[in-house]
């Protein structure tokens, strides 16, 4: 009983904090919200014995990535009562999007094997059994490559943001190195006759 | 006790609530960034919540690679408001017409 009582508050705060990630009026408000959604999200892979994940969730994504987030907030001077016009512009259309959405997962979810059966419930691991460990042994040997690709692709962006971002000044003094090195004493060196 | 329909429904709401947050937040580019976010995390729960009631580890590692990916999208797309911003003083979507034909 306390796992449901555990499991509803977690999903209940996530669904709520999500919708204040969507209707907050200040995006710095909007960023707080979805740090809460990570956290609850966090509470329910712990329920799901997913550990790691869990921890990763939170020292990633609120550590890093929601910092990144208020970073640039921070940097941008934004003007949120522009942003805000039309805000209900396009609510039917959402609207009927997401509920249409809504509707075909939450039938797909509860007909057929997800909600009964052998499928639908599963005991805790014991003690024993080390979610990190385990995450480990297959990461480093059935999903090598995949983990390699992986860290390429951190490579790509973190090469991507930064050739982005850098902005060459024009007042500031470079070295031209293949000019220093090609140089001869006679471009340097004058002899003049007094 | 919680059967797997239960996180789904779960995962399924967070999912449409960043559908309706990109169409209701369609000028600010930082929010459309926040509402994927927010979809990427509702996929996620699902392959955590498969991973548990499956008993196999796959979704799990999966999960991992999905952060990766989500997390270099956030620092590219960041860089390229902040490069736009430079350039144009505002993050409005509507403003990024410059490569119109």
């Amino acid at each position: 009983m306390l796992e449901t009582a555990f499991f509803y508050m977690f999903g209940g705060l996530a669904v709520l904090a999500a919708t204040g990630v969507v209707l907050a009026r200040n995006t710095m408000y909007s960023v707080m919200w979805l740090i809460f959604c990570f956290f609850n999200a966090a509470g329910l892979f712990f329920m799901l014995d997913a550990e790691f994940l869990g921890i990763i969730l939170i020292l990633i994504y609120v550590g890093a990535v929601m910092v990144l987030f208020i970073f640039v907030i921070m940097m941008l001077e934004i003007n949120t009562a522009v942003l805000r016009e039309g805000f209900l512009q396009y609510l039917p259309t959402g609207g009927l999007v997401a509920l249409v959405l809504l509707i075909e997962f939450v039938a797909a979810s509860r007909s057929g094997a997800f909600s009964q059966g052998a499928k639908a419930t599963a005991e805790h691991f014991g003690r024993e059994v080390n979610n990190t460990v385990e995450i480990g042994k297959l990461l480093y040997t059935k999903y090598l490559l995949g983990f390699e690709v992986a860290a390429v692709i951190l490579l790509v962006a973190l090469v991507g943001a930064i050739v982005l971002t850098l902005r060459a000044r024009k007042d500031a003094k470079y070295q031209n190195i293949s000019a220093q090195v090609r140089v001869r004493k006679e471009d340097r060196v004058r002899k003049v006759r007094l | 006790m919680i059967v797997l329909s239960d996180y789904l429904i779960v995962a399924a709401l967070l999912f449409s609530l960043g559908v309706i947050g990109l169409f209701l937040n369609r000028k600010n580019v930082i929010t459309i960034l926040m509402c994927i976010e927010l979809m990427l995390l509702a996929v996620n729960l699902n392959l955590v919540a498969f991973s548990h009631y499956l008993n196999d580890l796959a979704g799990q590692v999966f999960v991992f690679f999905v952060l990766t990916v989500a997390a270099s999208e956030v620092a590219v797309g960041l860089a390229i408001l902040v490069a736009f911003y430079r350039t144009r003083r505002s993050i409005e979507v509507e403003d990024i017409n410059t490569l119109q034909g």
